[in-house]
């Protein structure tokens, strides 16, 4: 089974195709350039590189959100265009999941942070647990992803009692509040496992396609885990009224 | 320009720029296989204008399934497709985000050329549809919510900009005079339906000029009076009529456009006259441009509303003369929300 995967939903610009358990290739940049220059030229390069016949990818597995609207949408119009004209299914990777599981085995819990502006994170928490000695891990979720404000995500964390491992680029913009907050031993993760990669993307849809959980190219579309502004604000005179 | 071939040229063409989601198949520039517009209006319709994240939600829900009903009902599949077109600017970032990946994409996987078309450009073009002795060079007046552009078509893509609005576009100054009025979004096709029940000489609104740019345009301060009309009635206690308001509005600006457009045409010594744009649906706009071109001895060249509005056929047919002329674009392509008609 090949899979190429796509993620341009935060600062990162990420593409991977990966075959039965083999990363064929790999290639993010971290860079000013916006993902709608980036995405397509490095989707080009990995095709030359890896001679890449694109008829023959089964799916396509996106980081469907949450993250910024505007990169979701890249990442998801791209795919949506390949499926299209490929004729192939959609994986809807979690966002916050394909981060996490950047820290596959780690026997601490993994908190993902991306930041989601006016002081709330994308975020959410798993664990790696197996069922019998030598068998893969899986990766559970003890909360799932979710927008909320980083005190809330902190009162949590505390309450489990477990160390904590925290990885993305919200580490940035909160290290000084969690180092405030958090009340459990944590550390955060290094530079070549701490923020999205679409070999993950590519790891966690190859489990999604197997477990049958494609969608067609056509009704695909990001799941942003937040209204826009406006329909917010209308809500909100809605409830005054 | 040189026009012989020996095949075919399909184009499949992807518009995004605002509140349509459009694809279309165009043949050889001028014959539209299929036209498919999405519109968002009713969305729209609950906030009483356009609201950008919404749109481009909108659009990335809407994209592929507009596409293949194009491809769909202009029989083709995406293999007999020469090139994809897209529009690139000028409109709303993230919708034109939407359509632009989507035709990278598509054009990537299928190893066919990828156009970026100017927006303006689609609109001009539009006139090549059902007029198809039309050819440059003429002078053209694009009308729309987000656009006011005297232009001179010198080639096929080759544009010179003679005046432009100096704030508002009329499209803009009908949407928000109909909020004013009570009459809801979108403005433009409200206000030309009342205004047949009006009187356009019941109230004198300004007809504005720029100094020194005698094709500029500028339609705030028409705005401005139309609502310190509205005001000034309120506050006597004086029962405004609403078709008569339209109607003097609408007017005051079919005036202007009518003055400023006939004369660039006068000076630079045209034959050829032709609308685009959302507002060139108006029937105000274009009764009288009919008459004043029949005075003057001008061919006058219009699109069906269907081509006016945004659309994707217009983008295809632009994208056609692009292909011939060889522009080709990028995987890099970007969406360029501001971008000049003209410039690449």
């Amino acid at each position: 089974m090949k899979i190429l995967a796509l993620d341009s939903s935060g600062l990162v610009a990420s593409v991977a195709v990966v075959e039965n358990d083999n990363l064929i290739a790999e290639y993010t940049i971290n860079h000013k350039k916006t993902h709608s220059q980036t995405l397509v030229p490095m989707l080009d390069e990995v095709r030359n590189m890896t001679e890449l016949d694109m008829e023959s990818i089964d799916a396509i597995a996106v980081a469907a959100g949450p993250g910024s609207f505007t990169g979701l949408r890249i990442g998801s119009a791209t795919a949506k265009g390949l499926g299209l004209a490929l004729q192939k299914p959609i994986i809807a990777v979690p966002t916050v999941e394909a981060l996490a599981y950047n820290l596959y085995g780690t026997d601490r819990i993994i908190c993902p942070l991306m930041d989601a502006r006016r002081n709330q994170v994308y975020t959410g928490l798993y664990e790696f647990k197996r069922e019998q000695q030598n068998a893969s891990y899986e990766m559970k979720h003890l909360l799932e992803q979710c927008a909320v404000d980083i005190h809330e995500i902190a009162d949590k964390i505390n309450e489990l009692e477990r160390e904590v491992f925290f990885l993305g680029d919200g580490v940035a913009v909160f290290s000084g509040i969690l180092s405030e907050i958090i009340k459990v031993p944590y550390s955060f993760a290094p530079a070549c496992c701490n923020r999205q990669r679409a070999a993950c993307v590519a790891a966690l849809g190859e489990k999604m396609f197997e477990e049958g959980r494609v969608q067609n190219a056509a009704e695909h579309a990001p799941d942003y885990l937040r209204l826009s502004q406006a329909e917010r604000e209308r809500a909100e005179a809605e409830k005054k009224a | 320009m040189k026009m012989d071939r020996t095949e075919d040229v399909y184009i499949l063409a992807i518009e995004s720029s605002c509140d349509e989601t459009a694809a279309a198949v165009v043949k050889n520039g001028r014959e539209v296989l299929s036209n498919v517009i999405s519109s968002q209006i009713a969305l729209h319709t609950l906030y009483g204008g356009v609201v950008p994240e919404l749109a481009s939600r909108k659009h990335i829900e809407k994209i592929n399934q507009v596409i293949e009903e194009a491809l769909q009902e202009a029989g083709v599949t995406l293999q007999d497709i020469t090139a994809i077109a897209v529009t690139y600017g000028p409109g709303l970032v993230g919708a034109l985000l939407v359509g632009v990946s989507a035709a990278k994409a598509i054009s990537f996987a299928t190893n066919k050329p990828l156009i970026g078309v100017h927006h303006i450009e689609g609109h001009i073009s539009a006139n090549y549809i059902e007029n198809k002795e039309l050819e440059p060079p003429f002078a053209c007046l694009v009308v729309s919510g987000g656009h006011t552009h005297l232009v001179v078509v010198k080639d096929y893509g080759e544009y010179e900009i003679l005046g432009k609005t100096r704030d508002d576009a009329a499209g803009e100054a009908f949407d928000k005079v109909a909020r004013a009025i009570g009459l809801g979004y979108p403005g433009g096709p409200k206000i030309d339906q009342i205004s047949k029940e009006g009187n356009p000489d019941a109230i004198h609104f300004p007809r504005a000029k720029v100094e020194d740019a005698v094709y500029d345009f500028s339609f705030s301060g028409l705005k401005s009076a139309v609502l310190n009309y509205l005001n000034s009635c309120e506050m006597r206690g004086i029962e405004v009529n609403r078709a008569d308001v339209a109607a003097s509005f609408q007017k005051a600006v079919i005036d202007v456009l009518v003055e400023h457009a006939l004369a660039a045409v006068k000076e630079y010594g045209f034959h050829k006259f032709a609308i685009a744009g959302g507002v060139a649906s108006n029937s105000g706009l274009r009764e009288a441009f009919e008459k004043e071109c029949a005075k003057r001895n001008i061919e006058f060249y219009h699109p069906s509303p269907i081509f006016c509005t945004d659309n994707a056929a217009m983008i295809g047919v632009a994208g056609y003369y692009e292909y011939l002329k060889g522009t080709r674009s990028g995987y890099d392509l970007n969406a360029i929300p501001n971008l000049k008609l003209g410039e690449r």
